[in-house]
């Protein structure tokens, strides 16, 4: 069975918001209607975003650390937001489990947004209906796209490679071995929702020098400088050597 | 959460309305086994209409929380999962149930079905009552358990949720019908207003007891699970918008705490202790009206109280 899903990287996000606007773009301009925006250029603008990046401040001043955090729908194993729904408009999608919403079934009672613990589902205010990310899923099958071009729309524009996309049920994927090797980590794994998104840590990459590498062993005198220079009429070691 | 108004009312609405049918339904069964003089049809079909009329209200006053109304229809489909589903499906079966139970007792249509051995006659509007009863309870169970089912929501998720809707629903059905007893058969009035008072001391203590739980709750998730550092001092610096979003409107209630207190205060008030005061003093009507209105103080605070996990991404603007 296959599991699509993103794999984040927050050791390598920047908070550019690059896959905000591009997710936006993407998906307000399809056949699916637009992301609605109200008062855009008011004082109070708001609007439906699938994808938000935010910011935390982790630690105290002065060993504090700037995470960006990008957040979207996790496409969860487990989804608690599918069983709820009253209509059947949320389902999950056996292929390749991308959880979906269908808009044209969804009556707007909001209650699976209440039963995502994540608060990844937006009420669009002007159709009324629930959205939420789709993994670009008319991107990625999308056989007029060229194949390098097949992924979601906030996974190209990423700048730094924050995003990966790939199945991560395949053991070999990119996403699989990005999550095995770096220490990848599911959202408030205490719900049992089992998101299929994972995020990387922050990783830190040190040097550990012992002080026996700062000391020469070596020079059991522990006196260090520059070795006296042998005279240019000296034996060299060649010459030494070449006895 | 943020307290829609639209369910507010139709939790409140439905509750009043089926507790009300459940009480017509005691008074008969009273009468049935003979420990009452049997009562005047005219009551049943009276209490009937107003229940009928409570359900309606609410029915209505659920649409105002759909973006989609027109396609209302739809949400009877995923019964076997949703509860919302399910509510969807008994609400009308509850109303029709209740019309017919009405319109029996209204045409003295009432043909005598079968008699148990202790000379215990089964009437039609008996069958019908034990029908509805059972309804009224499906619904009160639905209706609770659209709420309950919510695992992360702690407050919430605790059986205490389903007695209570029963009981404070039971409540205020009850006294309703001691309300129109007053007026329609004073007879049995002193035992509605004997079960009235019962049912608001224990939804009293039910809805305390989940007060109690949930002021001694611990939230299950922390900013540390939800964005997965592990440190004890995370400070949000950006939600991804500064006017604003579904998320920071849907989830939170926009207020104090002091004024969450006071509004728990005022409902154990108004919706408990006053009605007690006015049933003992013999004014049900005035208890009815005081009750109602603390019970929905008391499901705006119950809305209001539950906290979202989400709402741990929804800390800051700055
Ligand atoms: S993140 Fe939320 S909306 Fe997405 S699948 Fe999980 S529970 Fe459902
Ligand atoms: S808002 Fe739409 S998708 Fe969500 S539970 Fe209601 S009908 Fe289903």
């Amino acid at each position: 069975m296959t599991q699509l899903a993103l794999v984040i990287d927050l050791n390598v996000c920047v908070g550019c918001h690059a896959c905000v606007t591009s997710c936006k773009e993407w998906n307000t301009s399809g056949s699916a209607g637009p992301l609605s925006d109200f008062n855009p250029y008011g004082a109070d603008p708001t609007g439906t975003f699938f994808n938000r990046v935010q910011t935390f401040e982790v630690g105290e001043f002065p060993n504090t650390e700037t995470v960006h955090f990008p957040k979207s729908c996790l496409h969860c194993e487990e989804p608690p937001c599918v069983p709820v729904c009253p209509t059947g408009a949320s389902y999950k999608r056996k292929e390749d489990g991308i959880v979906l919403v269908d808009y044209d079934k969804c009556i707007g009672c909001k209650y699976c947004s209440w039963a995502c613990p994540y608060g990844a589902r937006e009420i669009d205010e002007q159709q009324k209906v629930m959205k939420k990310c789709t993994l670009c899923v008319d991107r990625i099958y999308d056989l007029s796209l060229p194949e390098i071009d097949r992924k979601p729309a906030c996974v190209k524009a990423c700048p730094t490679s924050a995003r990966l996309f790939g199945d991560v049920h395949d053991p070999d994927s990119e996403v699989s071995q990005a999550i095995r090797e770096n220490g990848g980590y599911p959202l408030m794994p205490e719900w049992g929702t089992q998101p299929a998104n994972h995020y990387l840590p922050r990783r830190k990459t040190k040097l550990r020098i012992h002080e026996d590498e700062l000391v020469r062993a070596d020079n059991p005198l522990k006196i260090e400088g520059r070795l006296p220079k042998p005279a240019l009429s000296e034996p060299s070691l060649d010459d030494v050597t070449s006895w | 959460m943020h307290p829609a108004f639209s369910v507010v009312f139709l939790t409140t609405l439905i509750g009043a309305g089926q507790g009300l049918f459940l009480a017509l339904f005691t008074v008969e069964s009273y009468a049935a086994f003979g420990l009452l003089p049997g009562q005047d049809s005219r009551f049943y079909a009276l209490g009937s209409a107003v229940a009928l009329g409570f359900l309606v209200a609410g029915l209505v006053a659920s649409f105002f929380h759909l973006g989609r109304p027109e396609r209302a229809w739809r949400s009877a489909a995923k019964w076997r999962t949703s509860w919302l589903s399910r509510e969807v499906i008994v609400l009308p079966a509850f109303m029709g149930a209740v019309f017919l139970y009405g319109i029996a007792h209204h045409a003295g249509f009432n043909p005598l079905l079968a008699t148990l051995p202790s000379a215990v006659p089964v009437r039609l509007t008996f069958l019908l009552g034990m029908g509805g009863t059972l309804l009224a309870f499906a619904l009160f169970v639905c209706t609770a358990m659209i709420y309950a089912c919510l695992r992360f929501l702690q407050e919430w998720h605790t059986p205490l949720t389903v007695i209570n809707y029963i009981l404070l629903g039971g409540a205020s059905g009850f006294v309703l019908a001691t309300a129109l007893s007053a007026r329609w058969a004073p007879e049995v009035a002193g035992l509605l207003g004997g079960w009235a008072m019962i049912l608001t001391a224990l939804a009293c203590l039910g809805r305390a007891a989940s007060l109690l739980r949930n002021a001694r709750l611990k939230p299950k998730s922390s900013l540390r699970t939800a964005i997965g550092a592990r440190h004890p001092r995370i400070v949000q610096k950006a939600q991804g918008a500064m006017g604003g979003s579904f998320n920071t409107r849907e989830f939170f209630h926009g207020r104090t705490p002091g004024f969450l207190r006071q509004v728990k205060w005022i409902f154990l008030v108004l919706a408990f202790a006053l009605p007690l005061g006015l049933l003992a003093a013999g004014a049900a009507g005035a208890a009815f009206i005081v009750q109602y209105l603390g019970l929905l103080a008391e499901r705006w605070f119950f809305f209001a109280q539950a906290n979202h996990p989400q709402n741990l991404y929804y800390q800051g603007v700055s």
